[in-house]
């Protein structure tokens, strides 16, 4: 495991070594407040609780974690870089989760850099703490998925912008899977088994559930299953690569 | 016991075959020099002896271990710097090579005295604490050479290690790979020829994929034999492009081939200077059996 934190520790440094952890704590911040405070309406609402926040992750999440993930294995490849990282004496699913975790812990403290939204919302009333604290571990296993997804699709070309656009594809099919609008398009034909798959990997739905106050299991169990598939994905795509 | 063994090398890229039935072993005190034109397969087969591909057939292990099945123990063993010394552009040498000290798990005391050892021999001091991004050619390459170093391997496998060096910078990589020879088995890829005379104890020459020759310097003489072709020192220029251009095909039966100097370009397609010295015997490249026949005839 000291490879995999090995990695973790050099791919942390390389996000604020270079302006890419700068832009994109400020555009995350922005993006958050402009979005909490205009279009969700958190002071006219009268209510003491952080729900315009979070309501607005998913689609956050749905542009910037394609933005940090697309870098992760793409521009290894392009700077050849990765030939010297794959012949390390570190086995490959070690550097696969190095980096994947220094990434989620780079949005980690990104997502957690809003706590003045928090201290805001305490100070004008008496939130439900709670609730708040499962919104935050929601948006960060949330997070994690996107990562995950992104991960492997970086692994899979050295094009950063193709990483980027399909990233921001494959992430949109599992936002939005639960949506009345998808939903209502599988209903007409398809039996209620492939509506409730459809349904059942949809991020937004899951995430909403955790931020009403309610970890459930199942959903806790979901983002880690997902993480997992998608940087398995990764290590094989990989592998793959070496192999071709 | 061979620090490297090859056999029965493959590695194909959908129809193509990169690298075809390559078979060779290193032993400690050797430095092979990998020769070959632009695409001959030399940069594959280092990337499959260093782990980074999966070879499509055949077998490779480093001090006794299988690449492909024990990739970790073998690459522990073996020091490599890729063609072009790629290296991270927004970390320092310092810090890089503090990653790559981590990587390879050297602690403590021993981590401290590695990496000044590597800092001193390849002399990147001055520009220890200044951005790769920012290094000139050299001292990128200087800072590849480093980290392949770093760990003191037993293996050193170097793709081109005197690439876009100034004449300076070449001299003193030569002198570093001759110092180390001693104790490690070296492979060096290489377009220079006169790099493999001061270097190399051994070299093959590779062209589409295939071992075509393998080189030893002679003993009593400067030069070198690559199979039953002898070039004489600074000539193997003519050896290299009649091997790999197809001219020459491998001798049979013991008939010798010889090149020596004062030959014409066409001759022996290659550029030699006029002779010295006049000499009967010069001929380009001549079969020994040929040549006594001449004899006696005078």
């Amino acid at each position: 495991m000291s490879g995999a934190f090995t990695v973790f520790r050099r791919e942390l440094s390389s996000y604020f070594s270079t302006p890419v952890a700068y832009i994109f704590i400020i555009i995350f911040l922005f993006l958050s407040g402009i979005f909490t405070f205009y279009i969700g309406n958190l002071f006219e609402r009268g209510q003491a609780d952080l729900r315009p926040f979070f309501l607005f992750h998913p689609w956050l999440y749905l542009l910037l974690i394609p933005a940090i993930a697309m870098r992760m294995w793409a521009e290894e490849r392009k700077s050849g870089t990765i030939e010297l990282l794959l012949t390390l004496p570190i086995s490959l699913p070690a550097i696969a989760v190095g980096k994947f975790l220094a990434a989620w812990f780079f949005t980690i403290i990104v997502v957690s850099l809003t706590f003045p939204i928090w201290l805001t919302v305490s100070w004008l009333g008496r939130p439900d703490h709670g609730v708040i604290v499962a919104g935050y571990i929601g948006s960060f296993l949330m997070a994690g998925g996107y990562l995950a997804i992104c991960s492997c699709l970086s692994a899979a070309t050295k094009n950063q912008v193709i990483a980027f656009v399909i990233g921001v594809m494959v992430c949109f099919l599992f936002t939005v899977s639960g949506t009345p609008i998808v939903l209502e398009t599988f209903a007409s034909w398809a039996p209620s088994i492939v509506v409730d798959t459809v349904a059942s990997f949809s991020f937004i739905t899951r995430f909403n559930a955790i931020t009403e106050g309610v970890i459930d299991i199942r959903d806790v169990v979901y983002f880690t299953s997902l993480i997992a598939i998608w940087l398995l994905a990764s290590i094989l795509v990989i592998d793959l690569k070496k192999a071709k | 016991m061979a620090m490297i063994e090859i056999r029965d090398l493959v590695k194909r890229f959908g129809a193509f075959t990169a690298v075809d039935g390559v078979t060779f072993n290193v032993e400690r005190g050797t430095v092979l020099g990998f020769l070959g034109p632009n695409g001959a397969g030399k940069s594959t087969t280092m990337k499959m002896l260093t782990g980074f591909l999966t070879p499509s057939a055949g077998r490779i292990s480093v001090c006794g271990y299988d690449v492909t099945t024990r990739s970790i123990q073998a690459k522990r063993r073996i020091g490599y710097l890729p063609e072009g010394a790629p290296a991270y552009p927004d970390m320092t040498p310092a810090e890089f090579l503090g990653f790559i000290a981590d990587a390879r798990s050297l602690r403590g005391k021993t981590r401290r005295v590695k990496l000044a050892e590597a800092i001193e021999r390849i002399q990147i001091g001055p520009v220890l604490h200044q951005p790769i991004d920012t290094l000139s050619k050299g001292f990128k390459r200087r800072v590849g050479l480093a980290q392949a170093i770093l760990h003191d391997p037993d293996v050193l496998v170097l793709d081109e290690p005197t690439d876009g060096l100034d004449p300076n910078q070449k001299f003193e990589v030569r002198k570093l790979i001759q110092d180390m020879a001693r104790e490690k088995a070296i492979i060096i890829s290489t377009h220079i020829l006169e790099e493999v005379e001061s270097v190399c104890t051994r070299a093959l020459i590779i062209s589409r994929g295939r071992v075509l020759a393998e080189g030893r310097p002679d003993e009593k003489n400067n030069g070198w034999w690559f199979n039953d072709l002898y070039a004489e020192s600074g000539r193997l220029d003519a050896v290299f492009r009649k091997i790999t251009t197809g001219a020459f095909e491998a001798p049979s039966s013991g008939v010798q081939h010889k090149i020596e100097l004062g030959k014409t370009d066409s001759e022996t397609g290659s550029v030699c200077n006029p002779p010295q010295q006049p000499s009967p015997a010069r001929v380009g490249v001549s079969d020994s059996a040929a040549k006594k026949k001449k004899g006696e005839k005078a």
